[in-house]
């Protein structure tokens, strides 16, 4: 796979005279436009996040405030164990991000690096279990949760979601795994290393690109899971995670817009760090997943 | 990338050296093959070790439940047998029955297959053609672009939908006072409530598509590109002949993973339309199956509206595999 995909800039192809100038600016020009018509909304709820409530309620919207106040992300955090609730959520995702790590690189490996019988019966299976609408098994994974007691914990999150990530990272991890040289296998052999030393010194720090890109994937999903937690965690409100205390916001007779752009915000910058962390990796992560 | 199958190590290596250069097709899994030369020593039972751990977790906790949800869709299953009041009686098909014969399912699974079809196509539109546009511009407004996209991708779902519910509020919404339309109401109206959403699905999922394609694009080398222009041909004979049939494995992984996705939206429906939208006229089969079992207690007849869309994903998947197949990959 190519990991200069990422890189921006370098190496503008000489097409020679096929891209004229005119015709270049314009592409730029639309691409400016496109990229803050695609940024607007994000601006638009950090920006209504520090509006003031009397601006947030008039009619006429502004896009700019002369006078921003941090009266709503008081209020998220004051009105609502926000903290608590980012606590879990971070909890949650922390918590699948790095099991099903662990047991995708595991078993990436074994489908990559092993030929035996039943091999491309389970990469069916875990390509077809991505397919699985997870919304549909609400309704059992509800009453397995009850009958492990496992209801109103983080637990009832976490577990689901492991289950869910797995086949979508083993099946990404596929492509990282097989970039190994075998070369370099065989030479770790020769050189008398046991096969568990392998697998973690030498095969894992090759992967760990790899890893991280399928982990922004499980991190997202988790993170995003709103039924779950809404279906599970029933009674016990500080096991709560963050979606839930952004529905709180929203009342029948008039939302409190302020307080649901403050809580959307918040919620939306650690995915935000998390990905520009890791775009240049993910970018090119994409490549080397889709084309094996 | 087929191209690069050959410059891949280990994408076809097989075990012994002696073996080199089998052909590209030869069906994996033999038990015959499992045995080589260095580094697959033993191998008979280690790759079962390492897949331990991922096969116990998927037969627990994604296998049984589907499992169980069949299981369910033949049972009588309401709030009486959930508490244990009435023991759980065997209906066989009668809930498929009872869902078939209701108007309002049919109604609904027309409505997700054209709202996922129109979401699908708007995705792959939009994601494609600013692809191209990335291919054709400098280094900065590239970044801009990729990063307004990477923003919009790192979104969460629901805080995602309600942005896009603000922006679109009659009353203090700003795109209502740009478009003039004054307190004109999204929500109100099916097509217009659906417009909404399809827009909020496209925002949000259009980046994945784009970074994918622009990916693949960046990935065919440049001397085959050189070398078609050197001998005349033109941008839409390049485009035509060598581009597209280079991307078609990565257009069909995404435009694959679109329709699951989309087929399977279910917090931006719930948010934007709260619920399923005024009297249901919003509802998707994945909204309509969770309505049925959480908020009126009929478990059985939600989870044969789960199946449905298991068996319908399913189809999806086969042919996902053919293509697979008919392109020659190596699983």
């Amino acid at each position: 796979m190519s990991g200069k995909a990422a890189e921006g800039g370098t190496a503008v192809r000489r097409r020679g005279p096929l891209i004229r100038r005119p015709w270049r600016l314009a592409a730029e020009v639309s691409a400016v436009l496109i990229a803050v018509v695609v940024a607007f909304p994000l601006y638009w709820m950090v920006l209504s996040a520090f509006k003031p409530a009397g601006e947030i309620q008039s009619t006429d919207a502004k896009p700019w405030t002369l006078n921003p106040s941090l009266d709503s992300f008081r209020r998220v955090f004051e009105q609502q164990e926000f903290g608590r609730y980012f606590l879990n959520s971070l909890m949650v995702a922390g918590a699948v991000v790095l099991a099903s790590a662990l047991i995708a690189f595991l078993a990436a490996t074994a489908v990559t690096r092993f030929r035996f019988k039943f091999r491309t019966t389970l990469l069916i299976m875990f390509l077809v279990a991505q397919m699985v609408p997870i919304e549909a098994l609400t309704i059992p994974m509800f009453f397995l949760m009850r009958d492990l007691g496992q209801l109103n914990t983080l637990w009832s999150l976490i577990l689901p979601h492991i289950a869910f990530s797995l086949p979508f990272a083993i099946w990404m991890l596929r492509g990282f795994v097989k970039a190994v040289p075998e070369a370099l296998e065989e030479a770790a052999y020769i050189d008398g290393a046991s096969r568990s030393r392998f697998l973690w010194q030498i095969l894992f720090p090759l992967v760990f690109p790899g890893l991280v890109a399928t982990s922004v994937f499980s991190f997202i999903s988790t993170w995003n899971d709103f039924l779950f937690a809404k279906s599970f965690i029933i009674s016990d409100t500080s096991q709560s995670t963050l979606p839930m205390a952004l529905l709180v916001f929203f009342k029948p007779d008039e939302n409190d817009w302020g307080g649901i752009m403050a809580g959307s915000t918040v919620m939306t910058i650690p995915v935000l760090i998390f990905f520009v962390l890791v775009q240049r990796r993910l970018v090119s992560g994409l490549g080397g997943a889709v084309k094996d | 990338m087929t191209h690069e199958a050959t410059a891949e190590p280990g994408a076809v290596k097989t075990a012994a050296p002696a073996a080199a250069g089998a052909p590209d097709g030869r069906r994996p899994g033999r038990s015959g093959k499992r045995r080589g030369g260095a580094g697959r020593r033993g191998s008979g039972w280690t790759p079962w070790l390492y897949l331990a751990p991922a096969l116990v977790v998927l037969a627990g906790l994604l296998v049984y439940p589907i499992y169980q949800l069949g299981l369910i869709s033949f049972l009588e299953y309401t709030q009486s047998q959930v508490s244990g009041g009435e023991p759980t009686t065997f209906k066989g098909l009668g809930n498929y029955q009872e869902l078939f014969s209701d108007r309002q399912f049919w109604d609904v699974l027309l409505a997700t297959v054209v709202f996922a079809a129109a979401c699908v196509i708007a995705t792959l539109a939009v994601g494609c053609a600013l692809a191209v546009l990335l291919t054709r511009i400098r280094a900065l407004p590239r970044l801009l672009l990729m990063m307004a996209a990477l923003g919009a991708w790192a979104t969460p779902a629901i805080t995602g939908s309600t942005v896009w519910v603000f922006l679109f509020d009659p009353d203090h919404g700003p795109v209502n006072r740009m478009l003039g339309l004054g307190d004109y109401s999204w929500t109100y109206g099916r097509y217009s409530a659906f417009a909404l959403v399809l827009f909020e699905v496209v925002w949000c999922s259009f980046p994945f598509v784009m970074v994918t394609v622009y990916a693949g694009i960046k990935a065919i080398p440049s001397e085959v590109l050189e070398a078609a222009s050197l001998d005349g041909a033109s941008q839409w004979r390049i485009w035509r002949s060598i581009i597209a049939p280079m991307l078609r494995p990565i257009l069909v992984v995404v435009t694959i993973q679109s329709i699951i996705w989309d087929f399977k939206v279910f917090t931006q429906i719930y948010v934007m339309t709260s619920g399923g939208g005024i009297a249901g006229q919003n509802l998707v089969l994945n909204v309509y199956a969770y309505q049925k079992a959480f908020a009126s207690s009929q478990y059985s007849l939600g989870s044969a509206i789960g199946v449905v869309m298991l068996l319908i994903l399913l189809a999806v998947t086969l042919v996902y595999l053919r293509l697979m197949r008919r392109q020659g990959e190596e699983l």
